[in-house]
């Protein structure tokens, strides 16, 4: 049974349509030292929000404070159509059965096989254990992990702890995925394998998604592809046509510098956006 | 160079208190209340009793041994030797035994709870924890507290019994003391009391080094180096609170039974 099943209030509101996430005026800081600064945004259904910009920029804050892992200073944030600082903890862990989230550095449980740790979110379902192994060994063949099943996370190299990492995210089935820089630290060769699976997914399920990357070349692939399902490949979207669903979001020193599509930031005036993305 | 600042370090104290406070709140209170991690609890059973098992019945063994041959000395100047008994097994039973098991257990325990909670907490495995829907405190916390003043229970009474056998030991072949004798005086002495004095004091033991081992991981930062840090600082807390709560539950008892 999917989360979106067992919350008739999620069904009610995929229905509507609204937006996915939504920033008002959203503000935080560390130990007198502001991260964000009046942040606001929105990410609709079905829309693919690459986040940009320099590193410090508090773009991971952001990230942990849609997923209610951080509370802001100032402001309101709407997930679903509901505002965090109205729920409760109850609620809150409810809502992140929806959200699905890949960690910078994968966060894997060092102690639990990869199994396990994909299989993580549905043991504290209690689902049949049965059902269990096959979604496992479903989402592990997707990301090409099917046959390091039993290893632990520290048998692992950085770019298979990230495919784990996106495994454990989407077993779930979750409406709303956030990629904490999915290809940071990593090989090019790495990173293109985990941006076609990051294609792959919502291709495939047509999840929302927040990503954070500090590879251009990641956002544009993102932006110019699509998944092939019978080729089993990515390529790119015919007569160079751009994916629409797909936007950008650029922060720098805790303020939103740019919101909008891949066209209006490749044609940007702004002259320290253009010295970015050159 | 930053000026030490009284008021800011004041505060820091009071959000500390307020912080630890809170997490024994909840970790309580999830007792009460579902999910529970029954297969986590009885996994932590196995590391803090049976793991812990070793060193609580070697401390107690050799404390005893050494209560004896130390009171043995003193006793013979009033020719009171064959009295060792009553006091050896009064000092395992009241003090030791409760207060050397919660300080070994400390040692061993809190720092394992730290410094492992503490990596969780700087490679965002808690915070992963959480996205996956789990309450770390929940998970991690409830079923180490609960394991913990559990076996701590247990295993002071295995000390106290090794101590009073370590003190029997060498009352027999070192002292050449009556066995019984021994045990009879150790008996007569004590009284209800001084029973419930030994048992409530490793209550508060385990709940000190459990609660403090979780709440330095939970607020661990700055990677390898603060994991270290938490650890120690772990130890030391939870150390000196054990002995501090020893002295109050003392206090409270001589209140309450008069000795």
């Amino acid at each position: 049974m999917t989360a979106t099943a067992e919350n008739p209030w999620m069904a009610e509101f995929l229905s509507r349509g609204g937006p996915m996430v939504e920033f008002e005026n959203v503000s935080i800081g560390f130990e007198g030292n502001p991260v964000l600064r009046d942040v606001s945004f929105q990410v609709a259904l079905g829309e693919t929000r690459i986040l940009l910009g320099p590193a410090g920029g508090g773009k991971s804050v952001l990230m942990k404070l849609v997923n209610g892992l951080l509370t802001p200073d100032r402001g309101q944030i709407r997930v679903f159509g509901r505002l965090l600082s109205e729920m409760n903890e109850d609620e809150i862990f409810q809502m992140r059965a929806h959200i699905g989230m890949v960690f910078q550095e994968s966060a894997l449980f060092d102690s639990l096989s990869v199994e396990d740790n994909v299989a993580y979110r549905l043991e504290e379902d209690h689902i049949d254990p049965r059902e269990i192994r096959e979604r496992v060994l479903e989402v592990l063949r997707f990301v090409g992990l099917e046959e390091a099943i039993e290893k632990f996370p520290a048998e692992l190299s950085g770019g298979m702890r990230r495919r784990v990492s996106i495994a454990r995210a989407i077993i779930g089935r979750p409406e709303l995925l956030l990629y904490d820089s999915p290809t940071g630290g990593l090989d090019p060769i790495t990173s293109s394998t985990i941006i076609e699976l990051v294609v792959k997914q919502r291709d495939v399920s047509g999840a929302t998604c927040l990503l954070i990357t500090h590879r251009l070349q990641d956002a544009f692939t993102l932006a110019t592809h699509r998944y092939n399902l019978r080729e089993n490949q990515m390529e790119p979207i015919p007569n160079h046509r751009i994916d629409p669903g797909t936007r950008f979001l650029v922060l720098n020193e805790g303020r939103v510098i740019f919101d909008g599509t891949t066209l209006e930031l490749t044609h940007t005036e702004d002259p320290w956006l253009r010295e970015f993305i050159a | 160079m930053r000026i030490f600042s009284p008021e800011a370090y004041a505060k820091s104290l009071v959000a500390s208190v307020q912080e630890y406070s809170l997490l024994c709140a909840r970790a309580v209170a999830n007792i009460f209340s579902r999910p529970r991690y029954m297969a986590d609890i009885y996994t932590q059973m196995d590391s803090i009793g049976a793991g812990s098992l070793p060193i609580v019945v070697l401390t107690g063994f050799f404390t005893g041994c050494v209560l004896a041959l130390q009171s043995a000395v003193n006793l013979k100047v009033f020719g009171a030797v064959n009295m060792t008994g009553e006091l050896v097994t009064l000092a395992m039973i009241k003090e030791l035994g409760p207060v050397l098991t919660g300080l070994m257990i400390s040692g061993r325990n809190t720092s394992g709870m730290a410094s492992e909670i503490g990596s969780m907490n700087v490679t965002e495995q808690l915070d992963a924890m959480r996205a996956l829907g789990t309450d770390p405190i929940r998970k991690l916390v409830t079923p180490r507290l609960v394991a913990t003043v559990f076996m701590v229970f247990f295993l002071t009474i295995i000390s106290d019994a090794c101590g009073i056998g370590g003190g029997a030991f060498v009352a027999v072949y070192m002292l050449k003391l009556n066995a019984g004798q021994f045990f009879h005086t150790g008996y007569m002495a004590l009284e209800h009391g001084d029973i419930v004095e030994g048992l409530v004091k490793p209550l508060f033991s385990g709940f000190i080094i459990a609660t403090i081992g979780c709440y330095y991981g939970l607020r661990t930062t700055g990677g390898t180096r603060g994991v270290g840090q938490a650890t120690t600082q772990a130890v030391v807390s939870s150390s000196v609170l054990i002995i501090l709560v020893d002295f109050l539950v003392t206090q409270l008892m001589i209140g309450i039974f008069g000795r």
